[in-house]
């Protein structure tokens, strides 16, 4: 790195220009951070006001006086009967669910990144192919399963779903990265004698950590939000494993009315998944790979 | 009570320790095999949980659809391609593959291209992970919530009263009529305006790995470049781009598909009416509506085929890849 | 490594052991498992109505609401996972479950000739598959009611008993309401539904209920000059609709009627069913003095007395013991009462009369009482056809379709769909 002596009209011209567009970069990065935020700031407001008002008067009014805030549907929402059981078993399921198939997917993409063997990429191919199909589509038979191993309505039987309905796009995602991992470092781990799996924990882990942290953030996500496989799996058997998103559904009864909980209920649903991904961010810092993708 | 601590202890300690005795397991087993023999049986111990859980859970129902997808409706009988024929007969069902191929370009295009575009600025400046937030929120919100938000966004009330949709509001100002957003079918706008709720949800997934994949980049590469006079525009396009295309292959994959599957933004705000309907509202409606098996099973299957010319498209990158490495 | 790993071994064995043992418990001796579409407030009545029952056998209800209940069902019924008891999403839904042999025939589990003088003929036969009873209705509804607000115009001495005399009078005591009519269709997956009850209620009563039983049986086609004629009549309100067509598909079903309390007034009548007493603004509002409402008028003098009524259906999947006992207790008058008690709803047997206020048991009268009755049409339909129906109704409305195309659309579904 030479900038220190870089001639000084080359600095100033670049300072200058740099100057410029950092003007630029900062208008269009908040243009687009409001026009992401509107529609969730319209909903966030109006769940704080009452059904009546909510539904009958734009949100922006109620940033204006009169206020009528008010914090009835977030206290409606509250006190469903079974929020709390529902809470706890979200967790049940979401944290495994995230965590077998970052570890079974971290095996399989280290074996098709650095491991030979015939018919790999079109083995891979297929896996990966399996991202479309239908989830629908696996519903009857998997429950079939399940009920024939007697496991229906279990959590282990909806970790297992989803730990399945994670793997396609787990594996594509690790094996991208790992792939890209330099071939250097494993083949002089390698000489001196390092086994696959020391490789794997003690080089390949660490140096994928930013895709293993993005997956984890996304099989958070999808599994803490999922509805369908949770309401499929586990109503008919043993509906005390529901899960919050079923709670929150229930909010809106069979003649359509309750409508107006759902904002309250989706900012309270909101929270964890948030705070997982900004409990990741550390691991999305330069550095960690540093120097691994080649120029 | 008690149950619930073991299931959390099961949870938080044994899952993890399971598999990691796994994989130490198989080092173990593999002891006993002749050295010249180890390379070639160990990937597929490596491979086996992934393998196991997809054939189970994946495989083989898509097999069962595969054979379902030539019975008829009670499933007693073979009706050979019936049910494929009735799909490429059905005006419904060629409308709704028409909007699918809207979604498939505009939302891949629009998700890549946005979570391209933050990824990159968001990298520059001291606000990163709040401006990442700001665009990952609407991923963290639920598809339902995400339903009620945009249509409150959407929303429509006759010309002359208050209007209480964003958008209607926002044009308003400039004196410009309220717009039934969802109902426009001339030139696909409300299929538009729903590829527009879909965007705004997944261009966070997009930017997260995009990002991920930046960081990723070694900074001396880019500051040498721009120590000899490159702008930053060149520095994009010499050489972050080119580096980033593996991962945007990825990407641009994963969202093609979502497009092909996406389902619950149709169902939850249109379910389909007014040109809107998409193969995935078809299926689930066929299978959980009207209980037509066969004909769920054909457009599944449909939906497979169709992904087939982006896979063969994977298998050529990673061969280029390969060759590189 | 391995010597760091080693002590996970027999933690893991334990574990794996202990994790097999979270059970699943279905409905035993003492527990009746229950599904039905019914949350929130709803959920509260019916815990309400089976609790007597509790009390007094000592045994437990389980239940659980879910908006999905055709996922789950359509999930259970091929794979035998199956609740005790479960409220069945329709008379169509009903007969498939029955044709598979998951449901299980109730003609020995209820007193057939007490259910049978208590409940309303129509709704008798409509449990029904082959002679044999399958599902019983434990809560009802009166579809094709004529809402309006007394504060404008009270029309509770004399309301109109002919279409024609709605438009005059409707007409006359306009006031400085915007139209005639409130109308909105929107309702998430099965948007399109108040409209079929509109062209519904219109056909029932210019063509009657033979012609309205052959055309939901599939029997005539949906070209024919009466349907059309139905159809017709419906665009006819659609043009005297507060905001038009337009506005309608925007509206969601639920805050329709809304306009009707404003001042000024979008609109005049607000045509819905019984239950949307608790919807809306409705819901804040006092019966008789700020709502009222009058049954749909007749257009041919000889099928003036029809109603038009729906209701929530109820199976049973395991006979259990524990099971029929409270199916048995469910038809009963004393458990519907309890809920008719809670508002927004109506008994199907003709005893309950617990009502909350007059509107509602006048209209829990008129089921008991019609001359003629029919149910909802489009939920007996094939549900292909069903779906069909609704989303045609809301391209009709939104002005995308003109009735011949619609009904020449719909009669293609229909050669489909009751071919099977």
């Amino acid at each position: 790195m030479t900038a220190v002596g870089a001639p000084l009209e080359q600095a100033g011209l670049r300072v200058g220009w740099l100057a410029r567009h950092r003007i630029g970069l900062h208008t269009v990065l908040i243009i687009l951070m409001i026009i992401w935020a509107v529609p969730t700031v319209g909903l966030f407001v109006n769940s704080f006001r009452p059904a009546t008002e909510a539904f009958g008067t734009p949100w922006w009014q109620a940033l204006f006086p009169p206020y009528h805030f008010s914090l009835e549907n977030y206290e409606h929402v509250l006190s469903q009967s079974n929020i709390g059981t529902n809470f706890l078993n979200s967790l049940f399921i979401t944290i495994p669910s995230t965590v077998i198939p970052i570890f079974v997917a971290a095996f399989a993409a280290y074996a098709f990144s650095w491991m030979e063997f015939p018919g790999r990429n079109i083995l891979f191919v297929v896996v990966v192919g399996l991202l479309v199909v239908p989830l629908q589509a696996t519903l009857i038979p998997v429950l079939s399963l399940f009920a024939s191993w007697g496991i229906a309505g279990t959590f282990p039987a909806i970790w297992l779903a989803h730990t399945a309905y994670g793997l396609p796009f787990a594996v594509y995602l690790l094996r991208n990265f790992m792939g890209s991992l330099p071939r250097e470092v494993f083949e002089s781990a390698a000489i001196d004698g390092a086994s696959p799996v020391t490789s794997f924990f003690r080089l390949a882990i660490p140096m994928s950590v930013p895709a293993i942290a993005a997956l984890a953030i996304f099989q958070f996500l999808f599994v803490w939000n999922d509805l369908l496989v949770a309401l499929i799996y586990i109503s008919l058997a043993n509906p005390d494993n529901l899960p919050l998103t079923a709670s929150i559904a229930n909010l809106v009864n069979s003649t359509g009315g309750g409508s107006e909980f759902l904002g309250a209920a989706a900012f309270i649903s909101m929270v964890l998944p948030l705070l997982v991904f900004f409990g990741l961010q550390r691991y999305f810092v330069r550095g960690i790979v540093g120097g691994s993708v080649k120029g | 009570m008690a149950d619930k601590l073991i299931t959390a202890a099961i949870v938080v300690v044994v899952v993890p320790a399971v598999l990691i005795v796994y994989i130490w397991a198989t080092e173990q087993v593999l002891r006993f095999l002749p050295e010249g023999r180890k390379p070639r049986v160990r990937p597929w111990l490596w491979l086996g949980p992934a393998l196991a859980f997809l054939a189970v859970f994946l495989i083989y129902p898509m097999v069962g659809t595969f054979v379902r997808s030539f019975q008829n409706h009670p499933g007693t009988e073979f009706v050979g391609l019936d049910n494929y024929a009735w799909f490429i007969g059905s005006s419904d069902a060629l409308s709704a593959l028409k909007n699918n191929i809207l979604w498939l370009v505009f939302l891949t295009l629009g998700v890549v291209g946005l979570g391209l575009l933050v990824a990159v600025l968001v990298d520059r400046v001291r606000y990163e992970t709040i401006a990442k937030s700001v665009i990952f929120v609407p991923l963290a919100i639920s598809m339902v919530a995400a339903g009620v938000i945009w249509l409150y966004m959407y929303q429509y009330k006759p010309p002359g009263a208050i209007q209480t949709g964003t958008l209607n509001a926002a044009i308003g100002v400039f004196g410009l009529g309220p717009v039934p957003w969802l109902q426009v079918q001339e030139f696909s706008v409300n299929t538009f305006m729903l590829i527009v709720v879909m965007t705004w949800m997944w261009t966070g997934f997009a930017m997260v790995i995009i990002s991920a994949a930046l960081k990723g980049i070694n900074p001396e590469l880019m500051e040498a470049a721009r120590v000899d006079g490159a702008t930053e525009f060149q520095v994009f396009r010499g050489i972050i781009f080119p580096l980033l295309v593996p991962t945007l292959v990825v990407v641009s994959t994963t969202m093609i598909i979502t497009a092909l599957k996406a389902f619950d933004i149709v169902f939850t705000m249109t379910s389909g009416n007014l040109e809107t309907n998409v193969i995935a509202n078809l299926m689930y409606a066929e299978m959980f509506k009207f209980s037509q098996y066969g004909r769920a099973s054909a457009i599944a299957v449909v939906l497979l085929l169709a992904i087939i010319p982006i896979m063969v498209f994977n298998i050529g990158r990673f061969r280029q890849q390969e060759a590189v490495r | 490594m391995s010597r760091r790993f080693k002590w996970l071994m027999p933690i893991t064995v334990v574990a794996l052991v202990l994790g097999a043992c979270t059970t699943t418990t279905t409905g035993d001796g003492k527990t009746v498992t229950v599904i039905g579409t019914w949350t929130d407030a709803e959920e509260a009545a019916f815990l309400a109505m089976v609790k007597p029952w509790e009390d007094e056998t000592g045994n437990t209800v389980k239940y659980q609401g879910t908006r999905s209940i055709n996922d789950i069902l359509a999930a259970g019924v091929p794979t035998g996972v199956l609740p005790d008891l479960a409220g069945l999403p329709g008379p169509g839904q009903m007969a498939e479950y029955a044709a598979a042999g998951a449901l299980k025939p109730l003609d020995d589990v209820l007193d057939v000739s007490t259910y049978t003088s208590e409940t309303s003929p129509g709704l008798v036969s409509l449990g029904q598959v082959d002679g044999k009873t399958y599902g019983v209705f434990i809560k009802a509804a009166v579809k094709g009611l004529i809402w309006y607000n007394p504060q404008a115009h009270d029309y509770s001495t004399s309301p109109p008993a002919t279409w024609d005399e709605v438009a005059s009078m409707g007409a006359a005591n306009m006031g400085d309401a915007e139209s005639l009519w409130c109308l909105g269709i929107e309702s998430g997956d099965a948007s399109g539904w108040p409209a079929t009850d509109w062209v519904e209620n219109i056909l029932l009563r210019q063509a009657g209920p033979d012609v309205y039983n052959d055309w939901w049986a599939g029997n005539i086609p949906w070209t024919d000059p009466a349907i059309k004629t139905a159809f017709e009549t419906y665009m006819e309100v659609v043009d005297h609709s507060y905001g038009g067509g337009t506005n309608a598909v925007a509206t969601k079903f639920d805050l329709a009627g809304d306009p009707m309390f404003a001042s000024p007034p979008g609109c005049e009548f607000f045509q819905q069913a019984s239950f949307i007493t608790g919807l809306g603004a409705f819901a804040d509002k006092t019966a008789g003095t700020d709502y009222n409402a009058f049954a749909f008028p007749a257009f041919n003098e000889q099928y003036a007395g029809a109603v038009e009524g729906a209701g929530d259906l109820f199976g049973m999947f395991h006979d259990t013991d524990a099971a029929k006992s409270l199916m048995k207790y469910l038809v009963t008058a004393d458990a519907q009462d309890i809920w008719v008690q809670a508002g927004g709803a109506l008994s199907a047997n003709k005893n309950a009369d617990s009502y909350p206020d007059d509107i509602s048991r006048t209209m829990g009268g008129m089921i008991a009482n019609a001359t003629s009755f029919v149910f909802d049409a489009s939920d007996q339909m094939p549900s292909a056809m069903n779906a069909a129906f609704w989303s045609h109704m809301v391209s009709l409305t939104a002005g995308q379709e003109t009735v011949d195309e619609a009904l020449a659309a719909l009669q293609e579904v229909a050669d489909d769909a009751y071919a099977e």
